[in-house]
């Protein structure tokens, strides 16, 4: 147990950091695309068309996983900023502050896909429904985080703000999510349920869990990636950022010759001893 | 332990009254947007009693926005708030005991106010005591909210603006209720649950708020 979590906080430091992404991330994007591929294929080819709604409902490949993950990555950005809040850990803000973009998009392509499978279904992009506008201030939420984060000049203080705000606005998701889910309730003659076919054919579900798993995989990537270029720039000055980035430029040219492979890293290394 | 924060409440009202333009700025907001509804939307009575519920809790939500502005602001500016977090009395209680005196001066005439405008929009007695009730219950607890945001906006630039997208996705719960009381009260059902409600919304964010803008207070003082 205690072996387990000494090798977890390793990877508090940046530099561990950066040196697990380097490793993981070929893996998390081949993986995605392999999954998408074939949740896609699976979803497109192999699904049979629904009953009720013909090959329209098929956009549902997309967009319950996004959703899903919208929600998901809402939680997870408000637990790293409890973490940054509560132990001052510097790789939580950065985590934190690469869900967010991500998150945002994911919320965003929930709505859009939705709008567009609702065009077909119900006969129209919008409506009021509960679970339409809990997704929407979903996005503002994002957004909000995003902007308080941007608009600090002091990163540090930024931080703490933004993970402030996570932090209340994870409170409030399920007060947000139940009172419009109530709202709705009451103003039932106006929108149209969202209620689906009971049962699913095993290769729809197929397909839905394959692009979970892309979308997941997607989002780890990506996230962890953004994650890493903020932390080479918050650390730009620090002797593990040069060795790294003298590390990718020896890889980037293999086959030149070693007095040019030298002679950069030579400077690089001068400016950061000084 | 309470003559302080007695003290620090009477300050903050008097201070927020003897501007007088300042409470009647937000006072003059709230009804020019109500006044809005009906040019928009057109002077049929029926449509307008229909929407009067909504149109005063937007407003209301609205005005609460741009009073809060000023809550922290000019006393962080001129160093006061970094006395008052020196003070022995927890933080969170020298700002709850702001926003409550943020409220007596802003939020508590438009509550007085509100049956004149919601009669002007076509409810009737037992709906403009309701409106009255809900917006008693509601305000103060979009002003612990939108506290949280104007901590939290402190010394950032383009504050305002940025207070607004922060606070406005919070408020929506309460306006749900708020407005949903009224409307309730034009029917049967009578807005008894929609005002627990809003008093079950009140008692978690009195303890709940200003914690968390105490830790926004000492995040812009640090």
């Amino acid at each position: 147990m205690t072996y387990r979590r000494i090798r977890w906080l390793k990877f508090t430091a940046p530099a561990n950091f950066y040196a697990l992404v380097q490793r993981l991330a070929p893996w998390l994007w081949a993986g995605a695309a392999v999954l998408a591929v074939a949740g896609l294929y699976t979803g497109f080819f192999v699904a049979p068309p629904d009953y009720q709604q013909g090959n329209s409902y098929r956009i549902m490949f997309i967009h319950v996983p996004t959703a899903w993950m919208g929600m998901f990555l809402y939680l997870l950005m408000a637990v790293y900023a409890v973490i940054y809040l509560v132990w001052r850990i510097k790789m939580a803000d950065i985590m934190a502050r690469s869900l967010a973009p991500t998150g945002a998009l994911m919320t965003l392509l929930a709505l859009w896909t939705g709008a567009l499978w609702g065009a077909p279904t119900w006969g129209t992009f919008w409506v009021w429904d509960a679970r339409l506008t809990s997704t929407l201030i979903l996005l503002f939420l994002f957004l909000g985080y995003i902007a308080l984060h941007a608009a600090v000049d002091d990163r540090e203080k930024g931080g703490r703000a933004a993970s402030l705000l996570a932090l209340i606005g994870a409170v409030n998701v399920p007060i947000i999510y139940f009172s419009v889910e109530w709202w709705h309730t009451l103003h039932q003659g106006m929108s149209i349920t969202l209620t689906q076919a009971p049962t699913m054919a095993p290769s729809m579900f197929t397909a839905l869990l394959l692009m979970t798993g892309a979308c997941w995989l997607y989002s780890a990537a990506v996230t962890l990636r953004r994650a890493q270029a903020e932390a080479l720039e918050r650390e730009s000055d620090s002797q593990w950022v040069t060795e790294a980035v003298q590390r990718e430029h020896a890889l980037r040219q293999p086959a030149a010759p070693a007095v040019r492979a030298v002679e950069p890293r030579g400077a690089i290394s001068k400016e950061g001893d000084s | 332990m309470g003559r302080s924060l007695w003290t620090l409440l009477r300050r903050d009202v008097s201070l927020t009254v003897m501007r007088r333009q300042d409470v009647l700025t937000v006072v003059v907001f709230f009804i020019i947007v109500i006044t809005f509804f009906p040019l928009a939307v057109g002077p049929e009575p029926e449509t307008l009693r229909a929407i009067a519920p909504g149109a005063i809790w937007v407003a209301a939500a609205l005005a609460s926005v741009i009073s809060l502005d000023r809550l922290f602001a000019d006393d962080w500016r001129d160093g006061t708030l970094e006395q008052l977090a020196l003070i022995q009395q927890p933080l969170a209680l020298v700002a709850l005991t702001k926003i409550a005196a943020h409220w007596l001066a802003l939020g508590l005439p438009l509550v007085l106010l509100s049956p004149v405008l919601g009669y002007s929009l076509g409810l009737q007695g037992f709906e403009l005591v309701t409106l009255a009730a809900s917006l008693a219950l509601g305000m103060p607890v979009l002003s612990l909210l939108g506290a949280c945001g104007a901590a939290l906006t402190l010394g950032v630039r383009a504050g305002g603006a940025l207070m607004a997208l922060l606070i406005l996705p919070l408020y929506v719960p309460v306006l749900i209720i708020g407005s949903g009381a009224v409307a309730e009260a034009m029917h049967e059902a009578g807005p008894s649950a929609h005002l627990s409600l809003l008093g079950a919304m009140l008692a978690l964010a009195v303890p709940l708020a200003p914690l968390a803008v105490a830790g926004a207070l000492r995040i812009a003082l640090d």
